[in-house]
């Protein structure tokens, strides 16, 4: 999924081949991972669509079906894995999710530890953020849940970025190999404050921390256990509005008094005139409107920063 | 400085000579890029100290303006734990947390005693002004002021903190190092100077980064006007690999000075080039004949560190501004072109021009308020490898809107969509957690995709 391996990086050369991770897409709310093997092929409701017919296309192609219907080929980025990815868990978003990587200053070369791993959706992108040279270090307590996240981590190409663990980092707190080395940790956890002393033993000089909590209890008790060791203790909630986009085909009419002036107008009078004094002018613009549904609560995002006592 | 010693700088937790800083003076009152030096000096209220004692610090340190020692004012480490008198320190504007059972209604204190007639204070400005001379600490005046407060006592204790806030930031101000990175910068600028920053605000930043899928090795496209802040931002993700390429429409390369208040190493500096668009869109094999005079690199063309600091400044001069009343307030930097940051911005290499046309970037970030949104994205849309993903930015909407309605009429992107960020910051308090009662109501908008084949 990123380019660890240069060669790899998606170009007007690179083709897709066999054993490639591709996400199919069918519509922007339907898309799915499919990894191409030579004599597979995909069934959707647009028909059968062979996989030998993609190796050797560029990423990006419309590919066909014996039907003739179509998707696209699109080369996964941890964005579109969010949207692919199976659901063990509730997973982050694409806005809390950037939101997090920007405020915990995660840069190329930074360790991060994470827990829980949950389905793995934010690890992708934190991978992204720390290579090629950092490394995310994520825990969940779930056996299978740890399992499939390494399967899937595996899968599209990130096992040298990401390390799953099973612990239960509430109970037992991080692992002491890391004290002291992490620039940065994430909780996702139910009860976040029984992990914040152990993060903040784990934590590089001004290292930072975020607690992803969906309830404002939880943002509560975590920062009163942060007060004692952290400072810049910040609770924040991001949310995303989409628009659509169409173009509308509008109507002006005018009451046609004084024929002459109209000349100047560039619509044609397409309908005619449908009355002997009314004339219409059929209009089209591009119109935008926010989208009549939305998330609206995901979770809330509390960040500190390591308190420097110099 | 080798190379090697400055890539281990710009991931440094310790300031050194010649580094960027951001200082947040008195809980984000003022917020001053400098950069450290021997001769540099901070203005606070009419004091200037030296920024000397902030060379070697970790970032994070808090230091305290001291004005007892008879050489002059001078910043000294404070300790947030360690002063007895400052122990209930408010954080951010809050107060701490309190001990469980001092809850907000058990308190039987209450304002209706209290008479705004300009009389509780019994300690004149001369008396002040007698203590500093006989070298009292900023701290001492603060509990001279309280101590001869008529209604001191009578004030509820958050109201007793929120007094001894205001005689703090007045008489002990106090100076946070931050660390200049993506965050920080665009935060800084938000607050202070957003126009400078086309308003982008730091949650659109990010998704701009994630939308554009910005990671290492990427080669990245970008139309920034935006101060730099961008380009910046990308170089930052980039970490030294990759490039960035930082376009403009005509002659001239937009103004790129705000790369050089982040910390990036020279590795991380010659990854941001630059190149005209029309370089970019000329076939691959001529050759420019007579190349255009090329404005060049940061340096040579922008303004210095220095304005980029006093444009700061002036932004600054709010009501709220604890001391700017007190006098006109500057930062100089005298040392400055010993420290000069690494050149970032060199024109593009032929040979990188070339590889490019050959493979395509990865994505493209356009933050361009004054180009035209479509004809900027249907000339450099193609310049992107396929299947990759773009963010463009915009504070308005219809220009998106109409962007997004020709990509679909052209079958040149799909998986388009346009989305408003919404940011909102929450105090957390014991029994008194409410959302910010002011907040910022607009960030920008993105129009996001994936650039597909030309079929």
């Amino acid at each position: 999924m990123l380019t660890i391996d240069t060669t790899r990086k998606i170009s007007f050369n690179r083709l897709i081949s066999n054993g490639d991770l591709v996400i199919v897409y069918e519509r922007h709310d339907n898309m799915k991972a499919v990894t191409v093997s030579e004599g597979s092929v995909l069934q959707n409701r647009f028909g059968v669509f062979k996989h030998s017919d993609w190796i050797g296309k560029s990423f990006g192609s419309k590919v066909f079906s014996n039907k003739g219907g179509f998707v696209y080929l699109l080369a996964p980025t941890p964005e579109l894995w969010t949207l692919v990815l199976s659901h063990r868990t509730q997973i982050l978003y694409i806005a809390d999710i950037s939101f997090v990587v920007m405020y915990l200053e995660i840069v190329p070369g930074c360790v991060v530890l994470e827990s829980g791993t949950g389905s793995g959706s934010l690890s992708t992108s934190l991978a992204r953020a720390v290579a090629p040279k950092g490394h995310v270090y994520t825990f969940d307590f779930h056996e299978q849940r740890a399992g499939s996240a390494r399967d899937d981590f595996e899968r599209i190409g990130l096992s040298s970025l990401v390390t799953v663990g099973l612990r239960d980092i509430q109970g037992e707190g991080f692992p002491e190999e890391f004290v002291g080395l992490a620039d940065a940790v994430f909780l996702d956890l139910p009860q976040p404050w029984l992990a914040i002393p152990s993060a903040a033993k784990m934590l590089r000089h001004d290292g930072t921390l975020c607690s992803f909590s969906p309830c404002i209890e939880q943002v509560q008790r975590s920062c009163e256990t942060l007060q004692s060791n952290f400072t810049d203790i910040r609770t924040f909630e991001v949310l995303l509005r989409t628009y659509e986009v169409r173009e509308v085909k509008t109507e002006s009419s005018e009451i046609n008094g004084n024929g002459g002036s109209n000349v100047s107008l560039p619509c044609k009078r397409r309908h005619g005139s449908d009355g002997a004094n009314v004339v219409s002018y059929p209009n089209s613009s591009v119109m935008a409107r926010p989208c009549g549904e939305a998330r609206g609560h995901t979770g809330y995002l509390t960040f500190a920063r390591l308190q420097c006592l110099s | 400085m080798s190379s090697t010693e400055n890539i281990n700088k710009s991931s440094s937790r310790i300031t050194w000579e010649g580094c960027s800083v951001l200082l947040d003076i008195n809980d984000g009152d003022r917020l001053v890029f400098a950069r450290l030096s021997p001769a540099a000096k901070l203005k606070i209220g009419n004091k200037n100290c030296s920024l000397q004692p902030l060379i070697g610090c970790p970032f994070g340190t808090v230091f305290q303006l001291d004005t007892s020692d008879s050489d002059g004012p001078f910043l000294s480490p404070f300790q947030p734990k360690g002063d007895v008198n400052n122990t209930d320190e408010i954080k951010d504007g809050h107060f701490q947390a309190e001990s469980k059972d001092d809850q907000p209604n058990s308190e039987s204190k209450d304002n209706r005693s209290l008479i705004d007639n300009n009389t509780a204070q019994s300690l004149t400005g001369e008396d002040i002004e007698d203590m500093r001379r006989q070298g009292a600490k900023g701290n001492e005046i603060i509990e001279a002021l309280i101590a001869n407060s008529a209604t001191f006592d009578k004030k509820t204790s958050f109201s007793q903190e929120k007094y001894r806030l205001k005689k703090q930031k007045k008489y002990a101000p106090r100076v946070l190092i931050r660390r200049p990175v993506a965050r920080s910068i665009c935060e800084a600028y938000f607050k202070k100077y957003p126009l400078k920053i086309g308003f982008l605000r730091v949650d659109t930043l990010s998704l701009l980064l994630s939308m554009a899928n910005v990671s290492s090795n990427s080669d990245i496209l970008v139309v920034d006007m935006v101060g730099g802040l961008l380009t910046g931002a990308v170089a930052e993700r980039l970490g030294g690999t990759g490039f960035v390429c930082n376009s403009y429409l005509g002659q001239t390369p937009h103004s790129m000075d705000i790369v050089r208040i982040f910390n990036l190493s020279d590795e991380i500096c010659k990854r941001i080039v630059r190149s005209s668009i029309s370089d970019l869109l000329s076939p691959k094999e001529s050759r420019p004949q007579n190349p255009k005079q090329d404005v060049g690199s940061v340096e040579s063309q922008s303004i210095d560190q220095m304005s980029v600091s006093v444009s700061m400044e002036e932004a600054s001069h709010s009501p709220e501004n604890g001391i700017s009343d007190i006098g006109a307030e500057n930062t100089t930097f005298p040392a400055l072109k010993a420290y000069k940051a690494t050149k970032a911005g060199e024109k593009a290499s032929q040979e990188i021009l070339d590889s490019w046309k050959e493979n395509g970037f990865s994505s493209l970030i356009i933050a361009a308020p004054d180009l035209d949104t479509w004809t900027v994205v249907r000339d450099l849309l193609p310049l992107l490898s396929n299947s990759a993903p773009f963010a463009i930015y915009h504070q308005y909407l219809q220009p998106l809107a109409t962007c997004m309605h020709n990509l679909q009429l052209e079958k040149m992107a799909i998986g388009l969509q346009i989305t408003e960020p919404w940011l909102r910051e929450y105090q957390v308090l014991p029994s008194r957690t409410h959302p910010h009662m002011q907040m910022s109501a607009f960030g920008g908008y993105i129009l996001s995709g994936t650039k597909i084949c030309s079929s």
